[in-house]
């Protein structure tokens, strides 16, 4: 099997990807025009047309889309094609105001497939690999978009999910798996638990992991790839423009290459809306090339990395981009969860909580953990032990279902927490991910 | 014949115990009987104290959280046994004990706080095991 999934388009000359681009864009802004009235009176508003579209030279020219449009659309706002032409939808875990709703015809997951299929093949896969797919199943994308691609490489295909990592080892064993996909933190938790059974990478026949979801840095990659004896491959992609597979890393670990077929890449300043010259660094933004079912013009992800066209080793001539440096916004992403401040202090509010308090986010063993403090009112002390546990309690369980993961709660005397004049630090990420 | 309690929020750090004891002290406030309550983050110190209302707001201005709370305090024989002859009368009246803990021991008379969730249908009970209840007239006399 070739080192290519698809070497027509993952090794065609830079001039050939920028015409390819230039013929989708068109195609896709017409397609968006006649389907998406939301983005089609954006366009108007702006006065700008399909007509105006000519080349990818033309891209800034169109509305940007953000977070907040895909709320005030949701759920079918931004659709681009009949519900009856869709085939599946996978959303982001947030479920209240955050929530993010994608479709997808059968076209578009075979898209979203293939893309994943080459993140698989350029981290050596083949068909006579056995491909443990540990990242969650059901709507967040991880699961779903590694094990179609795992499929389309012809990998033996172990739909594991996430979890009971006692088992993930045994099928490891018993099966000899040779490719793991999930998120590294869950990465870093197989690789313990390897050593608390007593068993070393020579045990199993893992070569190589395809990791994303999360930040995750350089040192870690290097403790994984340690644990589990392989090489450690990173995967990038949002819910919004399909899931995992936007780019992925091959051999070289220098970056993720885009596949720039299906994604038109920008960096801008976030601060202006401004495209920054290739190299500078700023928020990347999308625009889809392909897609049916939700197509997003020029989509603001937030993340802040740097793109280069510089030469790689391994042939692909799809732009890189690095691993993202950091947010422009106050996103956290933990345990694979985006989670946003204003989600916690909503519910503190609902529950009549004050509206002081402070995020703590560490990372223990290689997992996530979330600490929320917050202040009691004279209202809700009482006498027992009992009765604040029970408050913290269910607190914790309001959160649960907000972000859809567990958090802890501490409840705390008034005034302890820290007033700042001005911009009030709601959040402290203790994890340093980012350099 | 409830007894006012005084229950104090206060964090499980440093000094912090030593920080509320002392601003009662220079307010001249004399605790009678006193019970900590704590887990890894927090305590509840739990006060039995004259003028209740008086410590309650000296509390209140240093910015403690506090709340008052009706008490029993059943005074039984000093004996072997003390405390299970009122937790067994308790446990007949189906009332739920949430904590216990002792005011003093005077004349071999054990005096203990005995905080419950209904305090009639607990007096009542213990009155019915021949258990005396006393109040506030007494307990500062001690």
């Amino acid at each position: 099997m070739s080192k290519y999934y698809q070497p027509e388009v993952e090794t065609m000359s830079v001039e050939d990807i920028k015409a390819l681009q230039s013929e989708k864009l068109v195609k896709q802004v017409k397609h968006v025009y006649e389907n998406v009235k939301y983005y089609r009176d954006l366009m108007d508003e702006k006065g700008v047309t399909p007509d105006d579209i000519k080349s990818i030279d033309d891209l800034y020219k169109l509305p940007f889309l953000t977070k907040a449009d895909l709320r005030d659309a949701y759920p079918y706002g931004l659709l681009g094609t009949d519900l009856k032409n869709c085939v599946r939808i996978q959303s982001t875990s947030g479920t209240t105001g955050r929530r993010v709703v994608a479709f997808y015809t059968q076209k578009d997951v075979d898209l979203w497939e293939e893309c994943c299929a080459r993140a698989i093949v350029a981290a050596g896969g083949t068909n006579g690999d056995v491909c443990q797919v540990a990242y969650g199943y059901g709507l967040f994308t991880g699961g779903p978009g590694l094990n179609g691609g795992s499929h389309k490489v012809g990998c033996l295909t172990l739909p594991m999910s996430s979890g009971n990592t006692e088992r993930q080892i045994q099928f490891m064993q018993d099966l000899h798996s040779t490719i793991i996909c999930c998120t590294p933190s869950y990465a870093a938790y197989i690789g313990e638990t390897l050593k608390e059974m007593g068993l070393t990478p020579d045990d199993i026949d893992l070569k190589a992991g395809i990791f994303g979801a999360e930040p995750w840095t350089e040192e870690m990659r290097r403790d994984i790839e340690k644990s589990l004896g392989i090489k450690a491959y990173d995967i990038y992609g949002l819910t919004e423009t399909s899931g995992p597979g936007v780019s992925f890393e091959c051999e070289e670990q220098t970056g993720m290459h885009i596949n720039e077929d299906h994604f038109l890449a920008e960096i801008i300043d976030p601060e202006t809306g401004e495209v920054l010259p290739e190299g500078s660094k700023g928020e990347l933004v999308f625009t889809s090339l392909d897609k049916e079912a939700f197509p997003l013009l020029r989509y603001r992800t937030r993340d802040i990395c740097v793109l280069s066209r510089k030469k790689c080793s391994c042939g692909r001539t799809f732009i890189k981009m690095s691993k993202p440096m950091g947010r422009s916004d106050d996103m956290m992403i933990i345990r694979g969860v985006n989670v946003f401040p204003s989600q916690i202090e909503t519910v503190l509010i609902k529950e009549g909580y004050s509206s002081n308090y402070l995020i703590e986010v560490d990372r223990e063993h290689n997992t996530d953990t979330l600490d929320i403090y917050v202040e009691l009112t004279p209202e809700q002390f009482s006498d027992t032990v009992k009765g604040i546990s029970a408050r913290e309690k269910s607190l914790a369980g309001a959160i649960k279902i907000m972000l859809g993961i567990n958090p802890k709660v501490h409840l705390v005397a008034p005034k302890t927490i820290t007033r700042s004049e001005g911009k009030a630090v709601r959040v402290v990420d203790k994890r340093k991910l980012h350099d | 014949m409830a007894v006012k309690q005084i229950s104090v929020f206060i964090q499980n750090k440093k000094g912090r115990l030593a920080k509320v004891s002392r601003l009662l002290a220079d307010n001249n406030i004399y605790i009678r009987a006193l019970s900590i309550a704590d887990t890894q983050d927090f305590g509840i110190l739990r006060l039995i104290c004259e003028d209740v209302e008086n410590v309650n707001s000296v509390l209140k201005e240093a910015g403690y959280l506090t709340t008052i709370t009706d008490v029993l305090v059943a005074a039984v024989k000093d004996d072997a046994g003390a405390l299970a002859i009122i937790a067994e009368a308790l446990r007949d009246a189906d009332v739920s004990i949430e904590y216990v803990y002792e005011l003093a021991t005077v004349d071999n008379i054990v005096y203990l706080v005995v905080r419950v969730d209904d305090n009639k249908v607990a007096a009542a009970a213990l009155a019915g095991a021949g258990i005396k209840t006393v109040g506030e007239d007494v307990i500062f006399k001690l």
